[in-house]
């Protein structure tokens, strides 16, 4: 940098700040505003002013102040370190602010993103005069228990050959590990630290179509309504209706490498929850506490509004970093809608001309480009990597139809609908069978046909028409009762209770019931519709449904969930003998 | 600092233009001196070099263009704070209105607050008995929560917030000190007495900071009370080791208060009227609730609005259900019935219930029964449908069964009387013996083993234990 490129506050309304005359920032450039260093983002030039976006509480910024140009866009700096860490929504540890400046936020606080002190156990994998490009690993570091970090060369270099090599051993994040020659001569020094700015795309080699689901361990999910690893998903939902509680199960039980949390504009007490939890959980694969394999992005909605917008492409980013690594990563977003506020509560400031219900004309863009950067990608480095997002949407007043979900609705594949009576009821997850829909499930059939089993998806099936029949009887029983129906479509509602309760309804906090496995869920659903054919059986008999239900059968297959437990499977086998032994009961008593 | 700036260049609403200004700074505090005699502050707004957007909370009546003095007071908004604050009564922007003289502090906060950081809170575990059945049983309150009440005009939520004061305060562990911060916005007189009275009455008037701007008080004062509330509250919890209890009331005149002031600035309006920082102006107020690690005071808010025309989907109950953690909603057609506290249990929820109640806290049970509680209750709903279609006789006997229960449920469990203070035993007992109305196949939400333990054994209903 030549002479530094500063500017003078001529006006400050709210987060938004403007600068008279023309200035020669540039756009979207990062930038320090006032004395106190506020961070911020360049976000409109033209002759007359500039105007700025402060990532921080501007009370107390008086014109006439000076603000500083930083040269680059806003960017998040990556390396290790990210991982079972809290940042606020442009990359600052939480922890390290606390640390400076106490329980409270306090403007104006300057922190490095990651640890500059801390050495890593480094082993490096190139050696003198290996050809390199833009992907390829460098160095590995393990960052968790959990996860091996892989220092890559940044994605803008082309072909290059590697001229020095340190040798194993621990390093800082900012030595120089390795150095090569670029194809015009140059020399590029290689450190672990890569920085790259939140508002692009990290550049993939190539981008596969959706061909593995995303295991959450969740029945109505997994079974349901799947998403694909690279999968979107939109849980919508009035509050009180389970999105977190949904988000956290998928954070927990998800077999993702990598989590990264976004907590947008949402509660303070929630995040320390996910902090606190989090650290005790221990991930059913590797054994390792939850947080080794996370991140947490916190950006309070009492916290400034501009750092909430930025908080969703800094999560973003550091997902498609630890995408270009070579793993499966998963994105909760919560909540979308608290970040498309953010959005036109600045372009109120801005004095823009709004669309539908106040929000900027530019909502549909945005989100679509968000979600479209999700997806399972071929790497630089050629390995295969995945970013899933699953953001919440928390639509006004519980109507799927603002502005919000019905966008979000177009770019996402999967649609999670949250169901307010459901919710009432304490059904949880109150995701509403009817509203929701996969995409992926025709993607993902010939996943589960060779790894769960061939039936699965005809199961599946079979238990949504089933459910489907007794959406269309409940009509009629709303009007005349259940009595008066014959005994074949009473026993289509009494299995149709069954799935609901028994396989539908999950309880996040039973220890067998909180993370189920396909395997489970695939036998579940085999044994509720040998129940259903037997019952069948025996009704076309003659025998009325007051007799069938009197034998129990039904409560004892809706207690399989909590009755089983996860590590004893094959008691699952013996359901069937006791629906034959209900049979031979039924035939007995009745002959 | 002491120079005056002679005159306006603007007044519409309580907003007021000032040129020329020299060195202030974005949200500033300044005087203002009109006709000579009658004071009154402002807030800078909106400030442009040498221009500023300045509210007057007092109203801008009396003001004119000419016969305005000026002054910039060099700080943001403050508040003095003292622990002898309690015991006092002031007015919307903490000045005492109570005849006791000015308080004696030197101490002043920023009445704006700051985030509290995530990674210093610690995440409230510790359940306040109310006494309530409905909302010990069913909907908990936490201590370091924030849980609203969602009410209409005339029903009885300042009733129902006077008695979970009431019975708070007298606690299991009542040796830990426990105050009641009190923040009117825009409330009617006699409101501000009954609360007045109530406090003097369970004789905790000592332990009580009010803070009235009332319905004849000016608007703009309005957006200022809540943040000095909190922050006098903030100080006490953080700095003087209490458990505070925040009452706020009424959210929906706050709402109101910030509607008018946008509007007069001309603002892009987003959902009824409303300015779109509307969710982020709420949470700032409800955020500033709950517990920081290392000190042993709390913050439990407990905010009360009324929603308009009962519409639970209006913007200002719609954006602090999505702040809030849980909501108590009243409802009209209980209350119609007879029935106090009027607490409508379906869509009233505790989001940090989970983590307070059962084994270690309340009991092993709590949590199993409070969820099929809430489904039975649930189905009573569909079973009233449905009876009041075909008719009641129609109905099957299982149907019938719920009819009966919801009836029990809503004349014994919901409702009870003012003063009624129930233990958790008997709020946890009274649910299992309404559950033995019920068939013991209908109770799917509960874990087999605890069932077992708990459902009464005989279906005689008198539990001789």
């Amino acid at each position: 940098m030549d002479k530094k490129r500063t500017g003078v506050i001529y006006g400050v309304n709210g987060p938004v700040i403007y600068l008279q005359g023309k200035s020669d920032f540039k756009m979207s450039e990062m930038v320090y505003v006032g004395e106190q260093r506020l961070v911020g983002e360049v976000i409109a030039l033209d002759k007359e002013r500039t105007t700025i976006q402060v990532y921080e509480e501007t009370s107390g910024l008086r014109p006439g102040e000076i603000v500083e140009a930083s040269g680059a866009p806003v960017s998040v700096t990556l390396a290790p370190g990210i991982l079972d860490n809290i940042f606020d929504g442009i990359e600052r540890p939480l922890e390290r602010i606390a640390d400076k400046g106490g329980a409270f936020i306090t403007r104006g606080v300057s922190v490095d993103s990651l640890d500059r002190e801390k050495k890593w156990k480094t082993h490096l994998t190139v050696k003198k005069g290996d050809v390199v490009h833009g992907g390829s690993v460098i160095a590995e570091v393990p960052e968790t228990r959990a996860i091996v970090h892989k220092c890559m060369v940044p994605p803008e270099v082309e072909v290059a050959k590697v001229v020095d090599v340190v040798p194993d051993g621990d390093y800082t994040i900012d030595e120089v590990l390795v150095k090569i020659q670029r194809s015009n001569g140059d020399i590029q020094e290689l450190t672990m630290t890569q920085k790259w700015p939140i508002r692009v795309a990290r550049p993939v080699h190539q981008r596969y179509p959706a061909s593995v689901p995303l295991v959450t361990g969740q029945r109505i999910l997994d079974t349901m309504f799947p998403i694909a690893k690279g999968g979107t998903a939109a849980i919508p939902g009035g509050f009180g209706t389970g999105k977190t509680m949904t988000q956290h199960q998928i954070a927990k039980w998800s077999d993702a490498d990598i989590i990264i949390y976004i907590g947008c504009g949402e509660r303070g007490n929630e995040m320390t929850q996910v902090l606190e939890e989090f650290g005790e959980l221990v991930d059913p694969k590797s054994g390792n506490p939850l947080m080794d394999r996370t991140t947490l992005i916190a950006n309070t909605s009492n916290m400034p509004v501009a750092a909430r917008e930025a908080s969703i492409y800094t999560g973003l980013t550091l997902a498609e970093y630890y995408r270009d690594m070579g793993y499966d990563v998963a994105i909760m977003a919560d909540s979308t809608s608290r970040w498309a506020e953010a959005l036109r509560e600045l372009s109120g400031r801005l004095e823009e001309m709004p669309a539908e219900e106040g929000f900027p004309a530019y909502l549909a863009s945005r989100l679509s480009a968000f979600y479209e950067r999700a997806g399972m990608m071929q790497t630089l480095g050629g390995a295969t990597g995945s970013v899933s997002i699953i953001g919440a949407v928390s639509p006004q007043g519980g109507d799927f139809s603002e502005p919000v979900t019905q966008n979000t609705k177009r770019f996402v594949r999967c649609f999670w609908g949250l169901d307010k009576s459901l919710a009432y009821a304490r059904h949880f997850p109150a995701i509403h069978w009817l509203t929701s829909y996969s995409e992926y499930l025709t993607d993902l059939s010939g996943w589960y046909t060779d790894n769960v089993s061939p039936k699965f998806v005809d199961y599946r099936n079979r238990l949504m028409s089933l459910l489907g029949q007794e959406n269309s009887l409940m009509e009629i029983v709303k009007l005349i009762g259940a009595d008066v129906l014959p005994d074949d479509q009473k026993l289509i509602l009494e299995i149709a209770k069954v799935i609901r309760l028994g396989f539908l309804q999950q309880n996040a906090f039973h220890k067998d019931d909180t993370c189920v496995s396909l395997e489970k869920q695939f036998k579940m659903m085999d044994v509720i519709l040998y129940l259903y054919k037997t019952s069948r059986k025996l009704v076309a008999m003659g025998h009325p449904m007051s007799v069938l239900k009197a034998e129990g059968i039904f409560e004892k297959v809706i207690a399989i969930k909590y009755d089983v437990p996860n590590d004893n499977l094959q008691l699952l086998d013996t359901y069937k003998t006791k629906i034959d032994e209900f049979y031979n009961n039924v035939l007995a008593k009745n002959a | 600092m002491a120079i005056e700036y002679l005159g306006l260049s603007n007044i519409n609403g309580p907003l007021v233009v000032l040129e020329g200004l020299q060195d202030a700074f974005y949200d500033e505090i300044v005087e203002f001196v009109v006709d000579g005699n009658k004071k009154k502050m402002g807030r800078i707004i909106e400030l442009y070099e040498g221009r500023a957007v300045i509210q007057v909370f007092e109203g801008t009546e009396n003001m004119s263009l000419v016969n305005t003095h000026t002054k910039l007071s060099g700080h943001p908004m403050e508040v003095a704070v003292s622990p002898d604050m309690l015991g006092r009564t002031f007015n919307g922007v903490g000045v005492p209105i109570d005849g006791l003289g000015p308080l004696l502090s030197t101490d002043k906060r920023d009445v704006n607050g700051l985030p509290l950081n995530p990674v210093r809170r610690e995440y409230p575990r510790n359940y306040i008995r109310t006494g309530i059945s409905a909302i010990d049983g069913l909907t908990t309150l936490i201590r370091g929560q924030k849980l609203p009440i969602f009410s209409g005009n005339g029903l009885p939520h300042d009733q129902l917030a006077a008695q979970i004061v009431k019975q708070a305060s007298l606690g299991d562990d009542s040796d830990e000190e426990f105050a009641i911060v009190f923040a009117a916005m825009g409330v009617k007189h006699d409101v501000a007495d009954f609360f007045r009275k109530t406090f003097e009455e369970s004789g905790v008037s000592d332990h009580v900071c009010m803070f009235l701007n009332l319905a004849n008080d000016p608007v703009v004062e309005r957006l200022i009370t809540p943040k000095v509330a909190l922050t006098v509250a903030e100080y006490l919890a953080f700095e003087c080791n209490k458990h505070i209890l925040v009452i706020l009331t009424d959210m929906t005149s706050f709402a109101e208060a910030l509607r008018e002031v946008s509007s007069s600035k001309g603002e892009i309006p987003s959902r009824k009227g409303y300015p779109g920082y509307l969710y982020s102006e709420l949470a700032t107020l409800y955020e500033r609730a709950g517990i920081v690690e290392g000190t042993k005071g709390s913050v439990t808010q407990l905010p009360i609005l009324t929603m308009p025309n009962d519409d639970i989907t209006h913007p200002i109950p719609d954006l602090t259900g999505y702040i809030t953690e849980g909501q108590i909603v009243l409802d009209r057609n209980l209350y119609g019935q007879g029935v106090y506290p009027p607490i409508s249990v379906l869509p009233s929820l505790s989001r940090l219930m989970k983590d307070g109640i059962g084994e270690g806290y309340t009991r092993e049970d709590h949590q199993g029964l409070a969820n099929q509680l809430f489904s039975a209750y649930a189905k009573v709903g569909e079973a009233r449908n449905l009876a009041s279609v075909i008719g009641e006789d129609e109905l099957s006997p299982l149907d019938k069964k719920y009819l009966e229960f919801g009836k029990e449920f809503e004349k014994r469990y919901v409702g009870q009387g003012p003063t009624e203070n129930r233990t958790i035993q008997e709020t946890l007992d009274l649910g299992w013996e309404l559950l033995g109305m019920l068939p013991k196949e209908e109770l799917d939400r509960i874990d087999t083993k605890i069932i077992e333990k708990y459902y009464p054994r005989e279906k005689s209903s008198d539990a001789t234990e």
